[in-house]
């Protein structure tokens, strides 16, 4: 199907029924899989024992986090630039799914931190820059909240996202620039990954396991957010409609 | 009771609905306390030093710049006129709009609160005692800061000139507040005593907030 | 039920408004206040509805609740709605007959009575403003009040809702309510009596 089919809400509404189940259906077996591997395959690292299970939720839902924000900065682009219908929904869809995998990711991480630094949390580039893309998660998600026409606010949260999308570079190479307690990148660098193999492959099914269980959450609440504008239209269409005054005959109704 | 019942339920809806913004002061909160750090520098021992006073600062700046639209609201539309025809003392009105406010507002604040607190490293006991301080404490800088909402509800910009107007009599709840907390933490000084002091300002600024407020609403519809 | 205004004066801005107004109305009867813009009107109605202070003189309800303030027997349908654009039409109107108390009509009789009852579950936000008016005005109709202030009550009404809520006023009337209402549209309530406001002379002479 060619993409500018979905730009047709009602073809995309019936797009996500088709998928959705069969996405469902992945995500559950990668995490299966991922699980799997993570507990009972793959050893316990010499020096952290089995706290490091912990990265096979951490790293994946960091990931996610700035996945989810590069998908709404496109999305942004696709409002301002495109004017894309379903661009604005999908923006205001994956704000809430974006915060909820950049608060476990902090959670985690925190949980981490203690055994590991002693602290639940220190004041260090990495950590700090993934609360700022947390608490504009929460900021944007607080924009929409106070926008009573989705349409008109669009192009408002759209700017405020792009302009947002700075800090995703400065998350990624904080703990290159900085000198930070954060460990330096281990899968994605020059020179190939760091970690290894028996860790590596969990932690890669488990990343692709959370990335369809965004896309899953993505397409449902993009599918909720288009009923509810619906629903909006539909009101506004109610209210103005006229309406028949008891004990007043309506003129034409029986013809 | 049961005006004060219906009252108290339209506000709640009215804060937690669109343009409502109940989650905005706790969000306010939150980058309140995020940017200390980056002023005073991340180290963890003068934070866990300063953590109290600054949750408490915290929450009083994102409680005096929440309160701006208390009673403008109702102005704008017209409420407000009839609120103080109904048989309800306006006295009343206010502290049920305080109240309804602070459930919807403050509260969250106080549930945030401890969360903060593992930003700014402060042990068990510490986060225990904010909590408790900001949970008694709050209120007051709601009926406090009402008066200020009051007085400047006919003001296009009043938001920031009642925070102006009500700040310096926030202090004494902000010194209590801090100095019960702290004496939770430190062990010779006693907790009893600055907490009962704070309960004390709290019903105090009950009496002295809904009363102010009242008169400042009645000179407003003039 | 006898409503006395006795020698009124009242102040706006450092300027009277109105001086020694004596006039009174009784239970049946609206007093349909008329005059140019400025002659205070407006002020009149928000004055007896104990929004601004008096001057001098005296507002008193003759054979009315003893208990009460003149303004908690008063009804006012001024320029604002009064409405949350938050809430549906439900809880507004719930809202006002929870805090008025008195109960009179039911929520939904209110609003089939102004022709809004389809509408009773949607936000007021998705209303016009003529649906807005008529909602504001089911307010009258849900708790109990003898008197009813009306500030240019006809004002964003179309023609049908005009008769409609001049129909509202008379029953009013009919079971020994009163009205003083504010107008420049030639309202037919059905006993009426005029009070026309000019300017104020103590104003004229510097």
């Amino acid at each position: 199907m060619p993409l500018i089919d979905l730009a047709n809400p009602t073809r995309f509404l019936g797009f996500v029924g088709r998928l959705v189940p069969w996405l469902t259906a992945v995500t559950i077996v990668l995490f299966a899989v991922g699980l799997y591997g993570a507990f009972f395959l793959a050893p316990d690292d010499y020096q952290q024992g089995a706290t490091v299970k912990i990265m096979f939720i951490h790293v994946p839902c960091a990931w996610l986090s700035m996945f989810v924000y590069a998908t709404m900065a496109a999305s942004s682009l696709g409002t301002l630039v495109w004017r894309h219908p379903l661009a604005d929904v999908s923006m205001k869809a994956a704000a809430p799914i974006g915060a909820v995998f950049t608060f476990v990711c902090l959670a985690t991480g925190s949980l981490w931190g203690k055994p590991m630094w002693g602290t639940w949390w220190v004041w260090d580039a990495r950590l700090t820059s993934v609360l700022v893309l947390f608490i504009m998660y929460l900021g944007l998600i607080a924009l929409w909240q106070t926008i009573e026409d989705p349409i008109r606010g669009a192009k408002a949260v759209a700017v405020l996202t792009l302009v947002g999308a700075i800090n995703l570079p400065i998350i990624k190479f904080s703990v290159d620039w900085w000198n930070t307690l954060h460990q330096p990148a281990a899968v994605f660098r020059l020179g190939g990954p760091t970690i290894d193999i028996s860790m590596l492959w969990p932690l890669l099914v488990t990343a692709l396991a959370a990335t369809c269980l965004f896309v899953t959450l993505q397409l449902l609440a993009m599918k909720n957010e288009i009923k509810r504008r619906r629903l909006r239209t539909l009101r506004l269409i109610e209210a103005s409609r006229p309406h028949a005054v008891a004990g007043t005959p309506v003129v034409g109704a029986a013809s | 009771m049961k005006p004060l019942a219906a009252l108290f339920l339209r506000e709640w809806r009215l804060s937690t609905r669109v343009g409502g913004g109940a989650l905005m002061g706790a969000l306010f909160f939150l980058i309140v306390v995020t940017v200390i750090p980056f002023g005073v520098g991340p180290d963890l021992k003068l934070l866990a030093r300063i953590g109290p006073a600054i949750l408490w600062i915290g929450a009083l700046l994102a409680t005096l710049l929440s309160l701006d639209r208390l009673f403008q609201a109702d102005r704008d539309d017209g409420a407000l006129d009839l609120l103080m025809m109904g048989e309800t003392p306006l006295e009343l009105v206010v502290v049920v709009k305080c109240l309804a406010h602070w459930a919807a507002t403050g509260l969250p604040l106080v549930i945030a609160a401890p969360f903060l607190a593992v930003f700014m490293n402060l042990d068990p006991p510490a986060i225990g005692a904010t909590v408790a301080t900001l949970l008694v404490g709050t209120p007051a800088l709601t009926f406090l800061g009402a008066i200020g909402a009051a007085l400047t509800v006919s003001l296009r910009r009043g938001g920031l000139l009642s925070a102006i107007l009500i700040l310096p009599l926030t202090t004494p709840v902000l010194i209590f507040g801090v100095s019960a907390t702290t004496a939770a933490v430190t062990e010779p000084t006693p907790f009893l005593a600055p907490f009962l002091i704070l309960v004390a300002l709290v019903l105090f600024s009950l009496v002295v907030g809904a009363i102010a407020a009242a008169q400042a609403l009645r000179l407003s519809a003039n | 039920m006898r409503l006395a205004i006795e020698s009124l004066s009242v102040e706006r801005g450092g300027r009277l408004v109105i001086a020694g107004l004596t006039v009174a109305a009784k239970a049946g009867t609206a007093l349909v206040v008329t005059g140019p813009n400025g002659a205070g009107k407006s002020t009149l109605i928000r004055t007896i509805a104990g929004l601004l202070p008096l001057a001098a003189g005296s507002i008193r309800l003759e054979g009315g609740d003893p208990e009460l303030t003149v303004a908690e027997q008063c009804h006012y349908f001024g320029h604002q709605d009064g409405l949350k654009t938050a809430l549906t039409v439900k809880e507004n109107l719930a809202f006002w007959r929870d805090f008025y108390g008195r109960p009179a009509l039911s929520v939904i009789e209110a609003l089939e009575v102004v022709g809004l009852e389809h509408l009773s579950e949607l936000p007021a936000a998705y209303l016009s403003a003529g649906q807005r008016r008529r909602l504001s005005f089911a307010r009258l109709l849900i708790s109990h009040r003898p008197i009813w202030l009306l500030d240019e009550p006809t004002s964003a009404l179309d023609a049908g809702s005009e008769v409609r809520l001049i129909d509202c006023v008379n029953d009013h009337l009919v079971s020994g309510g009163l009205v003083i209402a504010a107008t420049h549209a030639p309202l037919t309530f059905r006993a009426r009596e005029s009070l026309a406001l000019g300017h104020v002379v103590a104003e004229a002479s510097p």
